[in-house]
Order: C-alpha cells, then structure tokens, then sequence
C-alpha cells in the first residue's frame, strides 16, 4: 500500500456561532473557498493535480447541502478537474475526510487530496439536517436514545467525574489554549477569513474565555438537568442500571462552544509531493474508526484509540502527544482514565472547551493542531481522535518524518 | 326503504340519509362483522342513490358505540388458531386493512357524511365518528371519547392512529391515544375533536343543518395543501413530539409494553405518507402487536377476566343478593379509615369504631380529607360531600354497632386484640350479617375461633391506601359457608371494587407471592449485585416500586420480627435466607429500620430525594458492577419467575384455585407486571416447558427456592397451560 503524507493544515479562526458572531455573516461556501485557496496558495499547487476534495459537515442542508465539497471546489477556482464529496461522521467527519483522502491515496485512487470540512453553526443550526435517530420509535427504543450532553453526564457519573474535576478540566484548557494563542502556536495554520476587499473580517479564535475560573464556572447551572428528568434520565439508567441517578456536571463552560469554521489538509503520496515540491510534514501511520454504545455515546474514542494503535502496531505510552477533542470535559477524562494518558501529553494547548467545536471542520483543525505542536516540541508521535455522535470514534495517529 | 339487520335507514325530504345504529338484543352498538357489513351497504346506498345529499349516523342506543367486541379480539390476540403462521399473520392483515378501508371509503363517499354522537363512542366506535366529515355531539358530560385499546395491550387499528393526529396534530393526539383516556364532549370540542356541542333534542337538527348549508365531503387530509397541525415528524416541531414522546414511553414502560411503541410508529410514520398509507401502516402494527402474546396476555386479564370478576363470576349461585345498609369497622386507622370512606361513599351507614374516640375522629377525618380534595377539583358537591361524612360515626362503642349487616374487623395483628374486639362485636350483628377482617397475615380460619358462627366468618382483605387500590382479596375460613362469600362479595360489588377469592394460608396468596419479590431482591443484594441495579432492574421488570425500597417502606424490622418468628416455629426446619444476615446487621446492629426510622436501604435525608446508603457496599462485597442488556433480562426473569413459581405453588396447593383471581389479583394486588397479564399467563407465555427449564437453570445458580413445583413439572410433561388445563367456565353470553 502507498504511504500517505500530510503536507499541509489550514483551518480559520472559530468565530463564536451566534447571530453576534464574527463569521455570522460569511456563507459556509466562503469559509471552505477560503481554506482551499489559502492551501492551494502557500504551497503553489497545481489543483489540476488534486484529484479529489473531501469535506465533512454534519448538517449539510441549506447552503451547507448538495454536495458542498464539489461547490468549494468551484468556487475557490480549483481545476475543473478536481471532483470533491461532502461526507458525515458527526464529529468527526473532519477528520473522516482526512482520512478518507488519505486511503484514496493509500489505494492509489488519488495521488494528491484534501480532506477537512466546514460548519457554520450560527447559520445553519445544529441538528438542521433532521435524521431519524431520535424521533423514529423503532430506533429510539431499541439504542436508548439519550442527547449526548447526558451521555457525557452519564460518562462522569459512572466513571466517576465530579463537578470539580470536569471543571477543573475547563479551566485548564481555556489556560492553555490562551497560552497557545499568546505564544503563536496557532500561527502556522491559521488564516484570517477576509472580506470580499481582503479586509480582515476574523484572524483569531472568538470563543475563548481565558478569563474562567472555578468560582466563575461554579456558577453556572448543569445544562442538560431538566431534560434529564424531563425523561431521558431515565432511559439511560435503563441501560446503565448501575447508575443510581445521573449526576448532571456539564455547562456551557465545561462543554464544547458553538462556533463557525471550517479546515483543509493537504495529503498526498511521496511521489507526486515531491514532483510538486511540497516537502512531507507527517506520514499517516494509522487510521481507524469504530462503534460504540451508543446511549452513553461518548466513549468510542478510547476504543478507537485502542484500535488504532493495534492497527499501528503501538502502545499508549508510544504516543508522544495527543489530541482528543473536547466535546466535553468528562469526555477526555475518561479517555485519560482508560488508556492511562498523563493530562501533560493531552490536548496541550486546550481545545473546543476554549475554542469551539465548528462539528464538520474540527477534525481537520485539531489534526493540524497536533502537527504544529510536534513540529514545534520537535516530537515525532500524536494521536488524534474525536467521540461521534449514535456511539462512534475516529482516530488518525501520525508520525513526524 | 332499504333494511339493514343492525341500522334503520330514512331519507327525508330533503334527501338526507338518517342512519341509526341500534343492534337487536344488545345493550351497545359493538363493531361485529354484521354491523361492518351494514356500513358497507349503506356506503354503497350512499354512493349509489342519486336521491341523497348526505347522511348521517346515529345510535339508537344511550351509547354511540363502545368499540369492537373484544372477546373476539382476545380470540384473535396471540396469533389466533388454524393455518400456517405466515397464512394467520396475512388473515389478520388483510382482515384489519378491510376494516381500515372500509372506514376510508365511508370518507371517501363523496356525500357529506355527519357523526351524531349521541352518547358514548369509544375505540372503533369513535373511530367510525372520525372518518365521518362533521361530529357533532349532544350535551351529556357522561358521554366518553376516547381510544381506550392502550389500556388493554391493543392499538386503534380503525384509522384512530391516523385520523386523530392529522386532526388536531400528533401532539396532542398522542397522550390521549398513548393513555386511552377519554373526554367528555365539551373537552373534546375544545381539543377539536368533535366540531359541535348541542342539546340532544337538537343532534340530529344540527346534523342535517350541517349538510344543508356546508356540507363539505372532504376529510382535511384529503384537501390540496393540507399540514398536520403542529408539523409532520420531520418538521422542527414534530421531531420533537417524537423525541421527547419516544423517551417518556422508553422511561414509563421500560419498553415492556408493545402497543404504545406500535402507537407512537403508526403515528410516526403515517403522518409522512398519505392517508391510506397510513392505514396500511397501522394495519401493519395492528396485526403485529395482535401476534404478540404479551397483548393476549393483557386483553385477557387487564379486561376480560377483570371484567368477569366484577361481575361475579366467582360468586357463588343460588345466594339471594345480599345489600350492606349498615356497615361497623373495628380499628379506625389507616385501613379502617379508608375502608369507612369507600364504604360511605357507596351509600351505607358506617360506624367507625376505635379504642379512643379521638382515634375514631381521626379515622373519620380522613374521608373528610379526601372529600375535601374532591370537592377543590369539582368531582364532588358541598351537597354530597356532607352526605357522605353524615353518614359516618365514628364511635368507641360496640353498642353503636348494632344491626349492622357486615362488621370489618382492622385492628393491630395481634390475635389477642382480634379476639376480643370480634367477641364484643358478635352479638351486635343483625341477624344474617356477617363478619370479616382485614388481616393481612394470620390465617382466617384461627382468627374464625373467636366467633360463634365460623361459617359466617370470612376474610375481606383491602389493600393499601383503601380509595385507590381496586383488588379486595377475600379469603375463605376453613368453615366458612358458600352463603358468606357471595355476601362478602355483593359487599366488595357495592363499593365498585373487584374481588378475588382464595383459601386460607400464611400470607394468603397475594401477600405471599409479593413477598417473594421483596426477598429477591435482599437475594440479589446477597449475591453481590450492585444495589442500584437490583433496583433498577427491579422497575425495568415492569414492578411499581424497586424491591430495597420496599422494604423499607414495609420496615426491615418487621421483616426481621416475621423471620424470627417463623425460625422459632419451625426450628430445624428453618432455611435460612440468603439475606438474614445482611437485614440482622442492618437492624440489630445498625438501627437501619426502615423508612419510618428515616435509614433502611436507603438515607432520607430531610426534605431530599432519598438515595441508597452508601454504607451498603462495606456490608456485601460487590460483585456485579455493571449490567448489560443480557444481563437486565436475566435479572428481570429472576424477579419475575420467582414470583409466578409462588403463584403456581399456591394455584397446587389450593391457595388460589382460579386462573383469573390468580392473575388479576396479582396485577391488582401488588402490582405485579401488568404486560405479563398476571404470573400464570406468564408462564403461559412463555410456555411451561420452557418456565420449567428456565427455573431449574435458576434453581442451579442461585438456590433451590427456584426449583419448578410438581404441578409445574407435570403440565411441562403434558404440554399443558394453565389456561387450558385449568380453563375458566365460559360465561354464558354476553347480554
């Protein structure tokens, strides 16, 4: 099988996914024609060389519908020639379409591609896109269907996360997702999303609030209580009896932010990289996706990390830093509790908490986050993963050449 | 004029059809065969006389229609007999469609069709209002509308899943078909269900006006550009009907319960396709859930069998009808008190009677209590509240008793006590009265020495709180007369509950069968399961309260008290519990009583949610730490099992000798998993071979208490069901 190399990472600033927010005003089409472009320009690509542009999105209905990929592709003047397809994972579609792109080019389908997404949530609403998940009777009964804020209530009260912890958690991630921004590790792959004159509209992350304590998060009321024993409560502990009652810990400051944004990562075999002067940054060593229990719902990523790893033919502790997303807090305590990861070597300059989870593009952006950071700490190792919504995981280790 | 068997048909002078539905020698229109084939003529005189306009449908009873007749539909239910399988499953099908069908061409007539509901129309009846174009109901706030098949394990298979939804939305026609609750006309009016309220006199004037000055043929949902109100499924808002609506069933029933899952996909998916896919739909779930045995199960017990004890099947014949003018209760606590109210309620003359006369006011200010409520949510008047108080006294003196025609005894259990209070109030009695008591535990039959007339002793067990549980379990002394019992029971007929009858035993049959859930829970707890998941496995198994819960509400010392009493009779011959130990440390050494001790199982702290007691785990090593699907259903089996192997014991031993009083009164009495329809027809649904191998598998694992009795094994042997071997006399037909 061919190797698959990443060659390059953009992603834009998360802008906050409100009417108020920076991005409102920029059409899906524009965040991912900017990705594209600014890729395709840093590294002097000749698209007719990119043979195909994968992106995820979770609610591609709308402006984000039809075959967004395809759309871009156009409009970011790509060659004719360069198809492009819109894929779901929930979550992790991002990193899916990385992926995706990347086995195109193991398997020789693709000799150049590029995977990411886009996801406007302050203009097409989480959750627009509908499904049957929920709503058909069949399906709802038969997995338990529960949100996935009380699966991750559920995930810190069966694996034992106090309020505390979780928001201990939050803390530290707007911490070092400050830090991070302050030190300019963000700079290689972030680009300002500018206006039709090239005036600067966005150039940095809109939802961070560094400025959150534990006094100030303790203030904050558990977000999915009600709704809990409104009912769904209850169907949880169907499926999780040992679960007395669920502790309901998550918030607003503890969970993922709704932001606008959208990622593009370059991927390619060594051949055609080199023919095009692009210099390999990381191979891609392993990929993997996986099922999981899908009323608790966010526990895939340690399973999909285990994956992956057998995949790799590595050990945890083989993993120099990884990256998990930070849907919420309980999420990536769990995955440290499961696989023993120490919190040094995770998400090390924050994550969604801080910065927010833009659903369809996260995967491209947190895997150029890790890339940068290996570059910059001079490692070799990350992993990178992310929960998926009806109990999935993705996870994509790559290694610094 | 054309003639049907079950309808009168006129045509007026203006060309509007009357047709009355007034079935010959019943009481109530019902939906049989000869009643749909007449509709369907009368569509087709409809359709095909070009002389009238419109028509409208009425009954000739005090009823509109009280639905389809389910005895026939309990015949149906489980899959029916004859034929292959797959040949039932079609039959069913196609049987079901052409009720459907028949209803859509009613609608489809092309001639304004008008609904005068007249008096109650309920299941198929109001269904056959719903495919008319105009309801229009006459005054009468007795008259009820509903889609009660919910509550017996069936689905509206006559378009109510379709046509109440495209109606007056999915929102609010999914409790009302999800619970089976009916309105009153006015409520229905304002839910949009019926068009129209008049005055009797005026229903079939306003009908006909209906044609004559709108008479619209056409169902909303048949008109260009029609929208469920509220939003089809996939609509923001309908998404979240189905949503939320999904979980609150998943939470109430834990799944157990078919017909309201078929109910939310009928609607689910019917509303996203055309009318007459819907129909197919629902036909669809409709001949599914009638395949499952948990709906004969429930058709059976949950209506037909609970039908036939209220009626009296089990009472006796030959025995004059006996009438409760004035009624005594000895002990004027908890059950006394309830027992004064529903008794004053059904209009006898009750003396309350208790050691102290505050005791005896207390007893009496209960009724006023829930009168009192009664009377704040308009189900009751100032007039008829006072009545009723009136006509209890409440009293410390046995002379107060006199000429009472039933005396209750519900003091403390302690034999002494009854004895003497039973002594004093003998010779009270009217001449032919009878005596009961309300004991819970001590067999009747050495509680019957303490009266002259053992044979005009019986028990009359109520059960707690008294105004709410329906079951009356009524034991028979060993000398108690035939006489008795069928007085007993025009007693339990007067006060509107159901009664059941057994022999005389410890803990007679339902407290018995009961205790066996409670301790399989403390044997769970034994075994190392995690608490919460013997609770909660406890609720998913379809049981009102989790079993560590009650027993605390039942006290952990008084189930200590019990044991130590019966290891002191029985000596050597006691086996020991797998629980005695953990419920001794409990209450000897930690003082953890019980609820009313404020620490059992669980802490209650002041004005909080009670929670297990953490200490539990230092007490039992846990063992099970999680369960999975897999493992919950075992554990339900376990609940479950034990309960119906006491059940099956006590059907060999004489307890309880008829199917019925053994299921009803289980699922009356304590509650015991109404989707089962009661613990025998569980193991007929499961089939008693298989119940047989399923409690010796048990029996292996965790104890002999499991082990299949000989009655068991035997109809295991034989193939034989409890509902077929012990089959209950049919009654005669139905007036």
């Amino acid at each position: 099988m061919t190797d698959c190399f990443v060659y390059d990472t953009v992603r834009t600033p998360r802008g906050k996914g409100k009417k108020d927010g920076a991005l409102h005003e920029v059409t899906a089409l524009e965040l991912s024609t900017q990705t594209l472009k600014a890729i395709r320009d840093r590294n002097g690509l000749d698209t007719s060389k990119v043979d195909d542009v994968v992106l995820g999105c979770v609610d591609p209905v709308g402006e984000q519908g039809g075959d967004i990929a395809r759309i871009a592709v156009l409009n970011a003047d790509y060659a004719e020639t360069t198809a492009g397809v819109q894929i779901n994972r929930f979550c992790a579609s991002g990193l899916e379409a990385t992926n995706m792109a990347a086995a195109k080019v193991m398997s020789g389908e693709a000799d150049m591609a590029i995977g990411g997404g886009v996801e406007s949530m302050s203009r097409v609403g989480m959750g627009a896109s509908g499904g049957s998940w929920s709503t058909d009777p069949n399906i709802a009964f038969k997995s338990y269907f529960t949100p996935q804020g009380i699966g991750a209530d559920l995930v810190a009260t069966k694996y034992g996360f106090s309020r505390d912890d979780v928001d201990a958690y939050a803390v530290e991630s707007q911490k070092r997702a400050k830090a991070a921004w302050d030190n300019g590790y963000f700079s290689k792959s972030v680009i300002p999303v500018k206006d039709i004159n090239g005036l600067t509209i966005l150039d940095h992350d809109e939802h961070m609030r560094p400025e959150a304590t534990m006094q100030s998060l303790a203030a904050l009321n558990p977000s999915f209580a009600s709704l809990g024993e409104f009912a769904f409560d209850g169907v949880a502990l169907d499926r999780y009896p040992e679960v007395e009652e669920i502790t309901h810990v998550h918030h607003a400051g503890n969970s993922s932010g709704i932001v606008d944004g959208a990622s593009a990562v370059l991927v390619g075999n060594e051949e055609t990289g080199k023919a095009m002067g692009l210099k390999p940054r990381a191979r891609i060593r392993a990929m993997a996706s996986i099922g999981s229990e899908p009323c608790i719902m966010l526990t895939g990523p340690a399973d999909v990390s285990r994956k992956a790893l057998a995949k790799a033919g590595m050990n945890p502790e083989d993993i120099d830093i990884y990256e998990l997303n930070e849907a919420f807090a309980s999420v990536v305590l769990r995955m440290m509790q499961s696989l023993d990861i120490p919190h040094e070597k995770m998400n090390v300059n924050g994550g969604a908490i801080a910065m927010g989870h833009p659903l369809g593009a996260t995967g491209g952006m947190i895997l150029g986050t890790v890339l940068d950071e290996l570059e910059r700490r001079d490692l070799n190792t990350a992993l990178v993963t992310l929960c998926v919504g009806a109990g999935m995981g993705t996870a994509t280790i790559i290694e610094r050449v | 004029m054309t003639t049907y068997e079950n309808f009168s048909f006129d045509v007026d002078s203006d060309g509007i059809a009357l047709a009355t539905w007034d079935m010959p020698g019943r009481s109530m229109n019902v939906l049989s065969q000869s009643s749909m084939a007449d509709i369907a003529s009368i569509i087709e005189k409809i359709m095909s006389d070009d002389g009238i306009k419109g028509a409208v449908i009425t009954s000739g009873k005090g009823a509109f229609c009280a639905g389809a007749d389910l005895s026939m539909m309990g015949g149906q239910a489980g899959g029916g007999e004859g034929g292959s399988p797959e040949d039932r499953v079609k039959g069913m099908y196609e049987g079901n469609l052409k009720f459907n069908m028949l209803l859509r061409d009613l609608e489809t007539c092309g001639k304004p069709v008008v609904a005068a509901i007249n008096g109650t129309a309920l299941g198929g009846g109001l269904e056959v209002t719903l495919a008319c174009h105009y309801r229009v109901a006459s005054d009468n706030p007795k008259t009820q509308l509903g889609l009660p098949e919910a509550k017996v394990g069936l689905l509206p298979g006559g378009g109510g899943t379709q046509r109440l939804p495209r109606l007056i939305g999915a929102g609010a026609a999914l409790p009302i078909i999800l619970q089976g609750s009916s309105l009153n006309p006015e409520k229905a009016a304002k839910a949009g269900i019926v068009h129209k309220v008049v005055p009797a006199d005026q229903l079939i004037d306003e009908a006909k006006k209906w044609i004559r000055e709108v008479g619209d043929a056409e169902q909303p949902w048949d008109k260009k550009g029609y929208k469920v109100p509220g939003g089809d499924p996939n609509s923001k808002g309908g998404a979240q009907v189905f949503t939320i609506g999904n979980a609150q069933l998943h939470k109430q029933t834990h799944g157990n319960f078919p017909a309201q899952k078929y109910i939310l996909s009928c609607v689910y998916e019917g509303l996203q396709v055309p009318i007459e896919a819907g129909l197919r739909i629902e036909s669809r779930y409709f001949t599914k859930l009638l395949m499952d045995p948990r709906s004969k199960a429930m058709i059976r017990s949950l209506f037909l069998s609970m039908q036939e004890l209220q009626k009296g099947a089990r009472r006796p014949a030959g025995v004059p009808e006996f009438q409760v003018k004035k009624l005594g209760i000895l002990g004027a606590g908890m059950m006394g008190a309830g027992i004064a109210y529903v008794s004053a309620q059904a209009g006898m003359e009750v003396v309350l009677l208790d050691t102290e006369q505050a005791g005896a006011e207390k007893g009496k200010a209960y009724s006023q209590k829930l009168l009192e409520k009664a009377l704040e949510r308009g189900k009751t008047t100032q007039d008829k509240m006072d009545a009723t108080l009136a006509r209890i006294t409440p009293t410390t003196n046995f002379g107060d008793l006199k000429g009472a025609d039933l005396v209750i005894e519900a003091v403390f259990e302690d034999r002494g006590i009854k004895a003497e209070v039973t002594k004093k109030a003998e010779p009270m009695i009217a001449e032919g009265g009878i005596y009961g008591s309300n004991t819970s535990t001590l067999p009747i039959s050495g509680l019957a020495e303490a009266y002259s007339k053992p044979e005009e002793f019986i028990g009359i067990h109520f059960f707690s709180p008294v105004d709410k549980m329906q079951l009356v379990e009524i034991i028979m002394g060993e000398k108690t007369s035939d006489e008795t019992l069928a007085k007993a029971m025009d007693y339990v007929k007067q006060i509107r509950k159901t009664p059941i009858v057994v022999n005389d035993s410890r803990g007679f049959y339902t407290s018995r069968c009961f205790g066996t859930y409670v301790s399989e829970g403390l044997a769970m707890l034994a075994d190392g399961i995690k608490p919460a998941i013997v609770e909660n496995t406890g609720k998913m198994t379809g049981m009102p309260m989790p079993p560590l819960a009650l027993n605390d509400e039942v006290s952990l010392e008084l189930g200590y008290k019990v044991r130590q009493q019966t290891k002191k009779d029985l000596g050597d011959k006691y086996v020991e519990g797998p629980a005695d130990k953990i419920v001794e440390k409990m209450v000897v050494d930690l003082g953890r009583l019980g609820r009313k001790a404020g620490k059992g199982f669980y802490d209650y702290p002041e004005g909080g949610k009670k929670k297990l007691w953490p200490g539990l785990a230092d007490l039992v090593e846990t063992k099970i730490e999680e369960a999975d699907p897999e493992l919950v259903e075992e554990y339900k089996k376990r609940f479950l099992c034990i309960q119906a192997l006491e059940a099956a014991r006590c059907f060999e031993e004489g307890v309880v000798t008829d199917v019925r009083d053994a299921d009803v009164g289980a699922i009356l009495g304590w509650g015991f998993a109404p989707w089962t329809g009661g613990p025998l027809s569980y193991i007929d649904m499961l089939g008693t071979k298989e119940f047989v191998e399923l409690c010796d598998s048990l029996a292996q694992k965790y104890g002999e208490r499991f082990k299949p009795n000989a009655l068991l094994r035997e109809m295991a042997e034989k193939g034989e069901s409890f509902y077929t071997r012990f089959a209950p006399p049919k009654e005669k037909a139905a007036a």
